[in-house]
């Protein structure tokens, strides 16, 4: 079933007479860079999901907060969607534009206000990278943890709006443990802050709320992130495994031994293949899965862990484990699983990235599971998994332009998803549901769920107006979602409840 | 011997019977937070016949219980295992629950260090206005499949539905746990906590009581004697830090009023009349005083803090913004539309 919006089952959107909105955007505010041409839409007809493409109504490039302001003021009063939109990197079709809507990029909001290396904090302006946090508190030995892979491109805002995650977050936490203060502006262009300079504010904890919230109950216009001390040291262990299962107890062995790794990644073989052919990290090529375990911290401490680390592999089976020897082996180490996804790329003319996550424990039946789909659909899937919290990117190969291709790898992402639901699991560990996941969530969440999750949106958006049609399905859209995949004789898991 | 008992039926039957017959409820375990807050009107929807712990997995890291279930009980079962709950949630009372523990959502003393109740929540199971029993989040670290209901529960005081059910993170406990005193002003102690919070020291409490630094250092043995060799200070019992997270400390004893105030890390001393005992390393301050809220409120707020009276009062949280207050009231309304859940008992109107 198509994710484009479809009003049929995603709820009518208000018309929108273009030009009066454009002519009323023009004189109240002038200095606003406004985009209405075909040619300079294009650019925007999609985030980093490109698969799915729509070219918005306007695009519109503020540089100032009260622009934003007087935006949605004109906006909630004339009823035309907007659709928030930061880098631009999300996976999910976060952003993904409408036809009858604005897209409000909030890119041009790229200074960093305050780094406050005492009060071990930024405040910054939405627009500004992931990265470029860390590298203004380098001077002051701090960091920001949270490391989505695209954290070289990715603005705070979308982290914010999407919760993101990296490949620290078993010890460090997500995007929501590492905020202290959003500014955002409501639907109607009211100024809200929530959260506070301290750790904690009165009243309900809307900052937790908001977080992950998709940019549909307010958009984003300050952020102030903790800052951490940066670890001393950092050591990396590499180990090899002849089966997927072994590997994936000496995960649970090493957080039995009381040890919580800085990070834990776990790669199949087709990964490690594609991503030795590409970057030559010096991964066993005829391993069935490797673990990549990184320690940081005080050195002794992480000497001690090495060592413990390297007796729980080995007694888990390992049939081999090195430790970087130096800096620039634990770089490479690392490249190799960072360069994964376009490692896979190479081998394969398009890939799609899925994002379940599971229980741990789940892990044996999940992959068993994915091998019998991926033969079912005669589609490879290569695995790559933070394995330390549970989130699996299996990576769909196929190719695009041999029919109907897409839609197999649709469908056997699909397939996976509940999989990964019917385990105990979520469809979405750090991507998002933005428009990907949106007929997933019906397999996820019960009617009475979602009409919650509707009542949450209301209470911010009563119009529906900001980014309609993201995160949480209609139960509309459910229905027909599940009487198709009855019709076709092959509804997955029955003894989920179903609506 | 535990009485495991999944009683959700007859809490669910019991908030549609007051959905009918349109009466309030006021929600409670054992009452050990019934100082806090506004006075509730309401029957009494007592969560403690709902208990037991569902699933224990200690590779996982997860526990999910039933909201009646003691916290003593949780607490042994994960020091059994070699982990806890990162957050030393504060008792206040021989009885407390997980639910209450969750709705009131308090820390303890690692809070700074490692994060609050609302961090370690991964999933919930609760009754709503709607007279549903609802399951959000999961037993998995990463989802964002939908909104965070769950963590939105944390520090709600039962406001927004009743939780049934609660999946948290625990963690391992530290290998090396060391506590130490040392005698210091506590503008010395507000300055060295400021340069260490930069550097990677493993402190994991820090509390000034007028006289002295109190410090606890948890890791592995390595990086906690090297941080004792750098810090010196005469050790202390850690026992301590329980005092001090169950207000047994003399401090709590005297009949002022108690208020808390949270502060920004990089915080001075506060001018307030009255005795204060810093704690979080000085992000959260205990006040005894005879202030009037709004001296107090002033003075917390005008350095980016808000003050809570620790005590039953008539406006014990602090007044939210008009815009923040018209959202918590929206809020209210779409999740409690007949306002049955703890009317009142963060602010009276919601």
């Amino acid at each position: 079933m198509n994710i484009l919006y479809d009003e049929r089952v995603d709820g009518a959107l208000p018309r929108v007479d273009k030009a009066a909105l454009l002519s009323e955007l023009f004189e109240s505010l002038p200095d606003l860079e406004i985009l209405h041409s075909q040619e300079d839409l294009m650019p925007y007809e999609c985030d980093g999901l490109s698969a799915y493409r729509v070219v918005p109504m306007l695009v519109v490039l503020p540089e100032r907060i009260d622009q934003v302001q007087t935006l949605l003021k004109i906006c909630h009063a004339r009823q035309v969607p907007v659709v928030p939109r930061g880098a631009g990197t999300g996976l999910s079709g976060g952003a993904l534009p409408l036809e009858q809507g604005i897209l409000l990029v909030m890119a041009r909001f790229n200074r960093i206000i305050e780094v406050n290396p005492k009060g071990r904090f930024a405040r910054v302006q939405p627009g500004v990278r992931n990265l470029a946090i860390s590298q203004a508190a380098a001077p002051h030995g701090l960091y920001y943890a949270p490391d989505p892979s695209s954290q070289i491109a990715c603005s705070i805002g979308g982290n914010v709006a999407e919760n993101a995650g990296g490949v620290h977050c078993l010890k460090y936490g997500l995007t929501v443990h590492n905020l202290l203060k959003v500014e955002i502006l409501t639907v109607d262009g009211q100024r809200m802050t929530l959260g506070s300079d301290a750790l904690d504010a009165p009243g309900f904890d809307l900052l937790a709320l908001f977080t992950g919230s998709e940019g549909m109950l307010g958009v984003v216009t300050e952020v102030t992130v903790k800052l951490l001390p940066k670890p001393q040291v950092a050591r990396v262990l590499l180990a090899s495994f002849d089966s997927v299962e072994k590997a994936g107890r000496a995960v649970g062995d090493i957080i039995a031994a009381g040890i919580i790794p800085g990070g834990l990644e776990m790669m199949d073989n087709l990964s490690i293949r594609a991503t030795e052919d590409f970057i030559h990290a010096g991964y066993p090529v005829d391993a069935a899965a490797i673990l990549l375990c990184e320690l940081d911290g005080v050195e002794a401490d992480v000497q001690d862990d090495c060592e413990r680390v390297d007796a729980v592999l080995k007694t888990a089976g390992a049939t081999h484990v090195r430790l970087a020897c130096d800096e620039a082996e634990r770089a490479r180490f690392w490249a190799g699983r960072k360069n994964a996804f376009p490692a896979v790329g190479r081998i394969s003319p398009d890939y799609y990235c899925m994002d379940g996550t599971i229980p741990r424990r789940e892990l044996p039946k999940v992959l068993h599971g994915i091998t019998e789909l991926s033969e079912k659909y005669g589609l490879r899937v290569a695995n790559v998994f933070h394995a330390g919290d549970g989130n699996m990117h299996p990576l769909i190969l196929f190719d695009a332009n041999q029919s109907g291709e897409l839609e197999r790898a649709e469908a056997l992402g699909a397939q996976i998803l509940e999989l990964c639901v019917a385990v105990g699991g979520s469809i979405t560990g750090e991507h998002g549901v933005g428009r990907e996941k949106i007929n997933q969530m019906c397999a996820q969440f019960s009617s009475d769920e979602l009409i919650l999750f509707h009542a949450v949106k209301k209470a911010f958006d009563p119009k529906g107006l900001l980014n309609p049609g993201k995160n949480i399905p209609t139960l509309h859209r459910c229905a027909e979602f599940g009487s198709m995949h009855i019709h076709h004789g092959k509804l997955p898991f029955p003894e989920l409840e179903r609506f | 011997m535990r009485h495991d008992h999944d009683a959700s039926t007859a809490l669910l039957e019991q908030v549609n019977y007051a959905l009918n017959e349109r009466i309030t409820l006021r929600i409670q375990g054992s009452n050990s937070k019934a100082s806090l807050g506004r006075p509730v009107a309401g029957e009494v929807l007592d969560t403690r016949s709902h208990r037991g712990i569902v699933s224990y997995d200690p590779t996982e890291l997860v526990l999910t219980a039933r909201a009646g279930t003691p916290l003593a009980e949780i607490e042994a079962t994960l020091d059994a295992a070699g982990q806890m709950l990162p957050f030393e949630p504060p008792h206040l009372g021989p009885g407390a629950t997980l639910g209450g523990m969750v709705a009131a959502g308090l820390s303890g003393p690692r809070r700074p260090w490692v994060g609050s109740v609302r961090d370690f929540v991964l999933g919930t199971r609760i009754i709503t206005g709607h007279g549903k029993l609802l399951r959000f989040g999961g037993e998995v670290m990463k989802n964002v499949a939908g909104y965070d209901v769950s963590r939105l529960m944390a520090g709600s005081f039962g406001c927004l539905g009743v939780l049934t059910e609660v999946s948290l993170k625990v963690l391992p406990k530290p290998r090396k746990c060391f506590s130490l005193r040392l005698e210091m002003d506590v503008h010395q102690a507000l300055s060295e906590l400021a340069e260490w919070g930069q550097q990677p020291i493993p402190i994991s409490a820090a509390c000034h009581d007028g006289q002295a630094l109190h410090l606890r250092l948890e890791g592995g043995e390595g990086s906690v004697a090297s941080a004792i060799e750098r810090i010196g200070g005469d050790s202390l019992d850690s026992g301590y830090w329980a005092d001090l997270r169950e207000q047994r400390s003399a401090f709590f004893t005297s009949s002022e009023h108690l208020w808390r105030l949270s502060l920004p890390y990089n915080t001075g001393p506060i001018e307030l009349p009255g005795q204060q005992l810093l704690d979080w390393g000085g992000a959260q301050r205990w006040l005894k005083s005879s202030a009037t809220p709004q001296v107090i409120r002033q003075a917390v707020s005008s350095v980016g803090g808000h003050a809570t009276l620790h005590e039953q009062g008539d406006t014990p949280f602090q007044p939210l913004a008009a815009p923040l207050l018209r959202y918590h009231r929206n809020l209210k309304k779409q999740l409690d539309p007949q306002g049955i859940f703890n009317p009142g008992r963060m602010y009276a109107e919601v």
